[in-house]
């Protein structure tokens, strides 16, 4: 989700209209109850995550792309309140007493705390760099959350409102549970480690003891790269992370063949041995973007949000732990399991991602996150019952369908997977891939962050296509998806969102926006056009030079000394430079894993800027610089 | 005559005093090899995380637990198999490990490494490390590196940005408002946080390698430990040891105090009166009065202690363990316990009384 401009956030109660149908104690709804306000009309609300009062009647929609938190009353389905929050909302979580509700505020880097008997903030505490998930310990002292960007979890004492300690997560940080008795914490990564170049992807979950507020073990996920929410079974021996199996190492040409991506799952805990991977897909259809899951109390049933596919899989759990146990060799790349122990698919709406059932197990919430509104499902038959809109905007601009399509996989061979597989969150996915039909092994791109493109045309790696429509039109449609993609308007729609992602907030420059003494010290060195001997250094082998303009390309083509035998050209495309702190491993390939082996390992002859003139500490300037970008 | 004289009296007070000894601390050792589970009998730190102790060796680094070695290689992503200091972050319980090629972190079973090639840590070879809240700061054969955990910038301190005549830093010690590194040929260096500026300590008169008169200042600029406790600061140098409270510097040498051997490894402040030295002819501690050395004998290798009181009279206590080597390189503390690198095993000196 990405933030456009600045929005102000209502406060007034939002009037609806529609009728309304209350079966058990929720609200069953014929048609769509609308937020009316007109200040309400300018914006995408964008729900993501939810909780449930402990009675189970407030219902607290978080939106990411208003700043608010939505609190509806399940007893009305009506918007009461919009409470505006920091930028970007990502997480949510319901304090144990049910008195505070804590929203990490992703581009803000705060959490803010909101008191439920006024329904404002009243406190807003610091986190580390993109604050995504956040969790409550079960005594109200402790607040956890997953960083992002700064890979770690922020330990918060609540009572002081200040951050005790940094524990080393890994990368991409961004999904927290509590287990049921409160002794353990889980952590799962939206990016995988940056590892040797050309191995499978690795992720892990990291898992803290609570008493002790350490890492105490990491589950790693072998062949995973992007893991989202977890579950755990009310007793606590069965846990849940949805996750994404990329296959990057052989040719994206094969996948008519089913090797793109694999939608799964990892399950662990008492029920089963150690970490077992399960897929959701079938053999010629796929439920691309696992994200969200959620457990019946009564662990008969799971149920799984595949945010590309629109639609909500239902997974029987006696069946799956009992195919689990029966199965003699790894089955996470059998399409054909998921037979076994998948029970029903149920549609819901564009791009669903959290999930949260009620408390007696009965209902259960869907986060549509591009309908701006909530399907309600009677888990008792597992069928669409209702559908709270929550209000926004209406109208359809290109910048919203274009998100749409972004964000669906229906475009690619069997719903495969969309542009979001591969830019989780409109970001990147942190693997290098082998995207055309030359070869094993031949032409390795690494993924290249996505935001704020305008001005850096033209785009892949060798600089081959000179606008974003022939990238995600005729490449992608050959490339990638292997099908007939999108028509004009879908396409237009789509560079139309592409072209606006925003830049994220740079975490490494001052407040004022001034450089610090070694920031300031690499910028001199980007700049310079002498070297230390006092020679003049030649204006393709100066930073400044390649890397110049408002988004730090100029555009063109050169050898930088960086290509491999195996690519077809030695030139590279100049990539633009803002955030490039964030978007490892480098260079073309991905080989260099860090922005310093960019000059201490791949840069021997000083194609790649004249750098081998530097001391240690002038290179560490020079990175110093360059993560402000 | 007067040499014979001389030598009756002091075998005299010797006998006299032999029952008078004061009381000094008292170990069993037992000692690990790897006849039982080290993974090299060269063990060059020693660092005790609760029930947990490691132990760095020239052969990786060993984790010793519920009775059981479990041994840490390259294999497992440590940077280098010769392990030459350890530093527990107490705050988040990561393990910081410096090699001889790169500094990793242990952390929740995984092993993270920064190499001065794919970080901006100044050099491989890491003699020394400390953790200070969220900065980790490590000693190089290239000077002193600071990473900061929160945002991954790195800071290299050298001849160009601090007092540092030589960039072979050797050892480092980590307090509330205050880093100390010794560096080898290069006196004492002082970091305060508080103002972010350096100041060294060398040779008082900046002439020659030591001082020339006792508690002058540092004994000598070729140092290889500190250790900063209480706002004291203890030094170790092949050459003696230094004692510095801020104001006062008070010296030991082994002609004048129970030091068993000016060549020091380590030094290991209790507080600002206690401490422990590592020399390359046993353990000694002192009590801020006494001194006591656990060894085997220089000369037959059997177990020995004897404790030299405020009055220079040594006197022999009989144990029946010894260190298990008395070139001692590091040691640390487990409770009243304490656990001993040594050039041939690892030693758990368990207290007696």
């Amino acid at each position: 989700m990405h933030r456009f401009k600045k929005r102000s956030c209502p406060s007034a109660p939002l009037a609806f209209t529609s009728a309304v149908t209350v079966v058990l104690g929720f609200l069953i709804f014929a048609g769509a109850a609308r937020a009316k306000p007109d200040s309400d009309e300018a914006r995408y609300l964008s729900p993501r995550e939810m909780v449930l009062s402990p009675d189970g009647v407030w219902l607290y929609v978080m939106c990411e792309g208003s700043d608010e938190v939505r609190v509806v009353d399940t007893r009305t389905g009506r918007v009461l309140k919009a409470i505006g929050v920091g930028h970007v909302p990502r997480g949510i979580v319901l304090s144990p007493d049910g008195k505070q509700i804590f929203v990490a505020n992703s581009w803000d880097d705060t959490v803010s705390v909101i008191d439920t008997s006024s329904f404002k903030v009243v406190r807003t505490l610091t986190t580390g760099f993109e604050p995504n998930g956040v969790v409550v310990d079960r005594e109200n002292k402790t607040l956890y959350v997953a960083n992002r960007l700064s890979n770690d979890i922020s330990v918060i004492d609540l009572a002081s409102g200040q951050e005790t300690k940094r524990l080393a997560a890994g990368r991409g940080a961004s999904y927290l549970l509590l287990s049921p008795d409160g002794t353990r914490l889980y952590c799962t990564h939206v990016y995988p480690k940056i590892g040797a170049h050309r191995t499978p992807p690795e992720s892990e979950i990291t898992v803290i003891d609570t008493q002790r507020q350490v890492v105490i073990d990491r589950k790693p996920l072998h062949n995973v790269a992007g893991v989202f929410h977890l579950a755990a079974s009310s007793d606590g021996e069965l846990t849940v992370a949805a996750q994404l199996r990329p296959k990057n190492l052989v040719p994206l040409a094969h996948v008519e063949h089913g090797w793109a991506f694999g939608d799964s799952l990892a399950i662990f805990g008492d029920d089963v041995n150690g970490v077992v991977q399960v897929p959701i897909d079938e053999l010629a259809r796929y439920f691309a973007m696992p994200y969200a899951v959620a457990i019946t109390p009564d662990k008969k049933k799971l149920y799984v949000s595949s945010s590309g596919s629109e639609v909500i899989t239902v997974i029987d759990i006696p069946k799956l732990l009992s195919y689990v146990k029966s199965a003699n060799a790894p089955i996470a790349n059998d399409l054909s399991a998921s037979a076994n122990y998948v029970v029903t698919r149920i549609p819901v709406g564009r791009n669903p991602k959290g999930l949260l059932l009620s408390r007696d197990g009965t209902r259960l919430f869907v986060a549509n996150r591009l309908d701006d509104n909530i399907s309600v499902i009677d888990t008792s038959n597992d069928v669409v019952v209702s559908s709270i809109d929550l209000g926004g905007k209406k109208d359809m601009t290109s910048l919203r369908r274009g998100e749409r399509v972004f964000y669906s996989a229906r475009f690619a061979f069997q719903g495969q997977f969309s542009c979001a597989n591969c830019h989780i969150d409109s970001t990147f996915d942190g693997l290098q891939w082998d995207l055309e039909p030359d070869g094993f092994g031949k032409d390795i791109v690494d993924n290249r962050s996505i935001e704020d493109l305008s001005g850096t045309e033209p785009f892949k790696w060798n600089g081959g296509n000179p606008n974003m429509a022939t990238e995600c039109g005729p490449r992608t449609e050959k490339y990638f998806y292997r099908s007939q993609s999108y028509n004009s308007a879908e396409l237009a729609d789509l560079v139309t969102y592409v072209m606006a992602l925003p830049y994220r907030p740079n975490r490494y420059r001052l407040p004022g926006g001034e450089l610090t003494p070694a920031q300031e010290r690499g910028k001199a060195i980007f700049e310079r056009t002498d070297n230390k001997f006092g020679k003049a250094i030649p204006e393709s082998n100066r930073c400044a030079y390649c890397h110049s303009g408002p988004k730090y390309t100029n555009q063109k083509l050169f050898d930088v000394g960086t290509g491999k035998k195996t690519d077809r050209s030695p030139l590279i495309d100049v990539p633009q430079l803002p955030n490039v702190a964030y978007s490892g491993p480098y260079l073309h390939d991905g080989s260099a894993r860090s922005l310093e082996e960019i000059w201490t390992i791949f840069n021997p002859n000083d194609k790649h800027g004249f750098t081998n003139d530097l001391t240690k500490d002038e290179l560490n300037d020079l990175i110093e610089y360059l993560r402000t970008l | 005559m007067k040499r014979v004289r001389a030598l009756s009296l002091f075998v005299l007070i010797s006998i006299a005093s032999f029952g008078a000894a004061p009381d000094m601390p008292r170990f069993r050792f037992e000692n690990f090899t790897t006849a039982n589970g080290l993974p090299d009998n060269h063990v060059f730190t020693v660092l005790v995380d609760g029930d947990r102790v490691w132990a760095g060796t020239e052969n990786g680094l060993a984790l010793y637990e519920a009775g059981k070695w479990n041994v840490f290689t390259t294999a497992d992503g440590l940077a280098h198999r010769a392990v030459l200091s350890l530093a527990l972050d107490k705050n988040t319980g990561d393990l910081w490990v410096g090699t001889m090629g790169g500094l990793s972190r242990v952390s929740g079973g995984r092993i993270d490494t920064y190499t001065q090639l794919n970080s901006g840590l100044s050099n491989d070879v890491v003699y020394g490390v400390g953790v200070q809240g969220e900065f980790v700061w490590t000693a190089t054969a290239a000077g002193a590196s600071r990473l900061n955990t929160r945002t991954g910038e790195w800071s290299l301190f050298n001849e160009r940005n601090a007092p540092m005549d030589e960039i072979w830093a050797y050892a480092v010690s980590t307090g509330a408002d205050k880093v100390y590194y010794a560096v080898w040929g290069g006196g004492v260096l002082e970091y305060t946080i508080a103002t972010g500026r350096w100041k060294n300590y060398t040779d008082p008169d900046g002439e020659n390698e030591l001082v020339l008169f006792k508690d002058q200042g540092l004994i000598h600029k070729i140092t290889t430990s500190v250790s900063y406790v209480d706002k004291v600061l203890w030094v170790a140098t092949y050459f003696g040891d230094s004692h510095y409270d801020g104001r006062n510097w008070h010296n030991f040498m082994a002609k004048d105090s129970g030091l068993p051997s000016n060549f020091t490894n380590q030094v290991r402040g209790l507080d600002a009166r206690r401490a422990w030295f590592c020399t390359d002819k046993g353990l000694a501690y002192y009590d801020g009065v006494n001194w006591a050395v656990y060894r085997p004998a220089l000369d037959t290798g059997k177990p020995e202690m004897y404790v030299r009181d405020v009055a220079g009279t040594i006197t022999p206590i009989t144990v029946s363990t010894a260190p298990a080597h008395n070139y001692i390189l590091a040691l640390d503390f487990q409770r009243d316990d304490i656990w001993v690198a040594t050039a041939k095993g690892l030693s758990h000196g368990i207290r007696q009384k």
